[in-house]
């Protein structure tokens, strides 16, 4: 069944698409994160796919991953999809997971996104469920969601400083709760967009 | 009593100035004496605080209401205030040790939570399938008790908050006897921590059979009650239906799942659209809603409460024996003996406990109905004992994520049913 889905997403998006790969059943289709709206709009829109159910949007830190017990080669995960010319991997990945609710196949996008550049296109406006996931990643990663309606911070106070998820936000780290009275109290009030 | 007079009462006595005894006396202005221009309302809208520390908000959620009057114009709901690091927690536990923690995801049910630790964990070592069929039985079992301590804390809570008591602790007396019922079985009565990946830790307790048919007997009729105090209920009926409806596509494209879903008349049953353990061995019915407001969400728990019973009364025919745990030396430990009397199981021991189990390097998403709906573990492992990354994905945080949209325009007093019956649990929202 996930087979069927990455290779018509092959057959439409081709150019887009820079691997697929599929494991423990899971599809799992790499974008180009300037091709990653294009892509998600066709997905949420064309009859044979008919993504409409959102299931979850999240982040991976790679900065300390070294996989143990996998053999050197082209199989070592992650695929050689987001790797940048210089050869440096991105750091992060940013993860939506899509259910079609007509077909009951399943999607995972993911899109490379590098350290001193994270914006990703926000798919907030296609499936409303993103908004919130979209400002949970947000709020743990500091991905910029670019044209996202509402990005802020969702679990934390606006005051923190920093993103904990990150692998470099140690564990214990703990910080004062100081009150900034330049930050939003009540965002209703504020002009959409004005803030953060 | 005092004869209604057919003539106008004689003005009051008042001062020279013109000013009304009320007004010497109670010293400002009744309603009736101030000008029309005087009487409107003030034309602003107001900012409210609902919660964190709120009755009706569940322990821990602020909403802040912009109202007209008492009319909602706009809500922001904010979470968080329970946030205790699930994830970056896990990171640093192996992954037998994360079970506790996601005891206290969705305290509710938190055996649900548990299987589905335990089922992504089997996924990314390839388990999937080959859990003796005894433990797929019991995991079953306690999944669906679990299923009913949600579903009955959820309406009990919601009839308490619009002002049925008696329902609420005839309901929590039922969930009493289910959280005794577990408390035999794991030895805790809220954090059972009783699932184990490939299997569960120990066999039920003898007489358990016996117990759970007797609870569920008396379960059924303590249903007939309180639905005859509920269902045709006036005051439960007005306050309920109609209030916080939401049509079958919003409830699609927000992501809502579970009874939420259902009630607006999406037919998703995880247990039936993408079968797991041994429930398509088991027959029920996923009940499904039409209009998608409060009322709907609470006839379709009651229905699922129904058919929790009918699914645990086909599991204790069909359970068969055998083993609890996969004969896997990866993820079951050696038996007591051999660890006190082998150098090697000794070793196997001590490895398991103090490095964890060892999980290929992959990723994988596993899902399983929790109390509200698809609740999923999405990991990353990268070899050792200890998951890279763990996110769960939680019915609680999507669903609430709607409430915003669905408070809008109502009453603030309408507010109440609406959080009641979306079930919001802290502990799973706010990770």
């Amino acid at each position: 069944m996930s087979a069927k889905v990455l290779d018509a997403l092959q057959a439409a998006h081709g150019s887009a698409i820079e691997s697929l790969e599929s494991q423990h059943g899971d599809a799992i289709a790499w974008i180009k994160r300037d091709h990653l709206l294009a892509v998600a709009t066709w997905l949420k829109d064309a009859p044979a796919m008919a993504f409409d159910a959102p299931v979850f949007a999240t982040c991976i830190d790679r900065l300390d991953w070294r996989p143990q017990g996998v053999p050197p080669g082209p199989q070592v995960y992650p695929a050689t999809a987001g790797w940048t010319d210089d050869g440096a991997r991105p750091r992060f990945e940013v993860v939506y997971q899509l259910r079609s609710s007509t077909h009951r196949h399943r999607l995972r996008l993911k899109c490379a996104v590098p350290e001193h550049d994270p914006r990703v296109p926000s798919l907030a406006l296609l499936w409303p469920a993103f908004n919130w996931q979209e400002r949970e990643t947000y709020d743990m990663y500091g991905i910029q969601f670019t044209d996202h309606p509402d990005l802020r911070r969702i679990y934390l106070y606006e005051e923190f400083v920093g993103y904990p998820l990150r692998k470099d936000y140690p564990k214990e780290k703990r910080q004062p709760l100081v009150r900034r009275d330049d930050l939003p109290m009540n965002p209703i009030k504020t002009e959409a967009g004005g803030h953060r | 009593m005092a004869a209604t007079s057919t003539t106008n009462p004689p003005p009051p006595a008042g001062d020279a100035s013109g000013r009304s005894l009320r007004q010497l006396v109670l010293g400002r202005k009744d309603v009736q004496d101030l000008s029309d221009n005087e009487q409107e309302l003030p034309p602003d809208l107001m900012t409210v605080n609902m919660g964190p520390s709120h009755p009706a908000m569940h322990g821990t959620v602020r909403i802040v209401l912009t109202v007209d009057g008492e009319r909602i114009v706009a809500g922001d709901v904010q979470p968080g205030y329970l946030h205790r690091c699930f994830e970056k927690e896990s990171e640093y536990a192996t992954y037998t040790q994360v079970f506790p923690y996601t005891d206290r995801l969705n305290y509710v049910s938190p055996m649900i939570n548990n299987c589905g630790w335990a089922m992504v964990v089997e996924k990314l070592m390839g388990l999937t399938g080959h859990i003796p069929k005894r433990a797929e039985y019991v995991r079953v079992i306690v999944s669906e008790m679990s299923r009913m301590t949600d579903h009955l804390t959820c309406i009990g809570a919601s009839a308490m908050e619009l002002g049925a008591f008696t329902p609420f602790l005839y309901f929590l007396k039922a969930r009493e006897w289910l959280y005794e019922l577990l408390e035999k079985v794991s030895g805790a009565r809220l954090t059972h921590s009783y699932v184990r990946i490939g299997g569960v830790v120990k066999d039920l307790p003898p007489d358990f059979d016996a117990e759970l048919a007797l609870c569920l007997d008396q379960i059924v009729k303590i249903m007939v009650e309180v639905e005859g105090m509920l269902n045709n209920n006036k005051i439960f009926r007005d306050r309920m239906a109609g209030i916080g409806a939401m049509t079958k596509a919003d409830a699609i494209a927000t992501g809502c799942v579970g009874p939420i879903a259902r009630a607006a008349g999406v037919d998703y049953d995880v247990r039936k659209d993408y079968p797991y353990s041994v429930y398509p061995e088991l027959e029920f019915d996923v009940p499904v809603g039409t209009t998608g407001d409060c009322y709907d969400r609470y006839l379709v728990r009651i229905e699922e409460l129904k058919q929790c019973i009918r699914i645990l009364r086909q599991c204790l025919k069909q359970i068969p024996e055998g083993p609890m745990m996969v004969d896997d030396p990866r993820v079951a430990l050696p038996a007591k003996p051999a660890t006190y009397n082998t150098i090697e199981s000794m070793i196997r021991h001590f490895k398991h406990i103090m490095d964890g189990i060892k999980v290929p390097a992959g990723e994988a998403y596993a899902f399983v109905e929790g109390g509200n709906g698809e609740l999923g573990f999405y990991v990353v492992a990268d070899g050792t004992g200890r998951p890279y990354k763990a996110y769960v994905r939680s019915p609680s945080f999507v669903h609430l994520s709607t409430a915003a949209q669905l408070i809008h325009g109502h009453l603030i007093a309408d507010v109440v049913p609406i959080f009641g019956m979306i079930n919001m649990i802290g502990g799973e929202c706010d990770k």
